[in-house]
């Protein structure tokens, strides 16, 4: 695939041992993508793309310090519904947010997002930080990736092959 | 190409619906362990275990060795190959989320616009 230029190219940095961080920076200022990321109806819009084929079964969000999420999605190749769910550590408006995925009893990763303005264009940072190396590897070794799961997780890289 | 990645993802798929083999892939990924340590920590028969187990290997995601009596578990060597292509795959999940999420904040900011400009008629 053609890069589209750097200003809205995506990169990933395997951090650390135990962090992936993600970026792209976008042409409009934080109040703007922030509501997109936090708006239940712009935010499914988005963090499930039609391409994936998933089928948004319900999606609730109490977007507060403190507040839970809780994400339903239904794909053909599954017969069970899968669900996502977690809560909010931190929700700073228009530059920070955290959350839990507590959809694995154990070893989810938190999620923290930080927006940047960088005059009319905001820098975003998502940072999934894995209790141990372990647990990354693990994640790594079942082919999941954070706030997907690790069936749908597959199916998304192989639609997108 | 594509045939063989569906074949494998199938049995990947299979391999990972079922929670018990999701965590001893999380345990392996901690250290490796026999059948029987495994059969211990999930409350489960050996003969349980062992076909959990299999499930695993068939799929690539678990390699067994067996010395003298003890059969050892590990993740699989496909793991170590398969990183960067995680990495990717992964790449390529958020590249498609931020491509959609530019055409919503693309949206809202041409609504903004528009509600600025009817304000100010």
């Amino acid at each position: 695939m053609a890069e589209k230029g750097k200003n809205d190219s995506t990169t990933v940095e395997h951090k650390s041992e135990r962090e992936l961080v993600v970026t792209r920076l976008f042409d409009a200022p934080a109040h703007i993508v922030f509501e997109a990321w936090t708006k239940p109806e712009l935010f499914t819009r988005w963090w499930i793309p039609k391409s994936f084929g998933i089928t948004i079964i319900s999606c609730k969000m109490d977007i507060r310090t403190g507040g839970s999420y809780r994400l339903v999605m239904g794909h053909p190749a599954s017969e069970q519904p899968m669900t996502f769910f977690g809560r909010y550590i931190e929700v700073t408006p228009h530059s920070r947010l955290v959350w839990t995925n507590d959809e694995d009893s154990e070893g989810g990763a938190v999620t923290m997002v930080t927006l940047e303005q960088q005059g009319e264009m905001t820098l975003v940072v998502l940072r999934d930080l894995y209790p141990s190396k372990a647990a990354l590897d693990a994640a790594i070794a079942s082919g999941s990736t954070s706030g997907f799961g690790e069936q749908f997780e597959q199916l998304a890289a192989l639609l997108a092959t | 190409m594509v045939q063989y990645n569906q074949t494998r993802f199938d049995a990947s798929f299979a391999a990972l619906s079922d929670s018990t083999r999701r965590g001893v892939l999380e345990q392996l990924g901690r250290s490796d362990a026999s059948i029987t340590d495994l059969a211990e920590k999930f409350h489960m028969t050996l003969t349980g275990m062992k076909k959990h187990v299999s499930v695993l290997e068939q799929a690539g995601l678990v390699t067994t060795q067996k010395i003298g009596r003890v059969r050892t578990c590990r993740l699989g060597l496909r793991r170590l190959e398969e990183e960067a292509a995680w990495i990717e795959s992964y790449r390529q999940i958020w590249a498609a989320r931020f491509d959609a999420l530019d055409q919503v904040v693309e949206e809202l900011k041409q609504k903004e616009k528009d509600h600025g400009r009817k304000r100010k008629e």
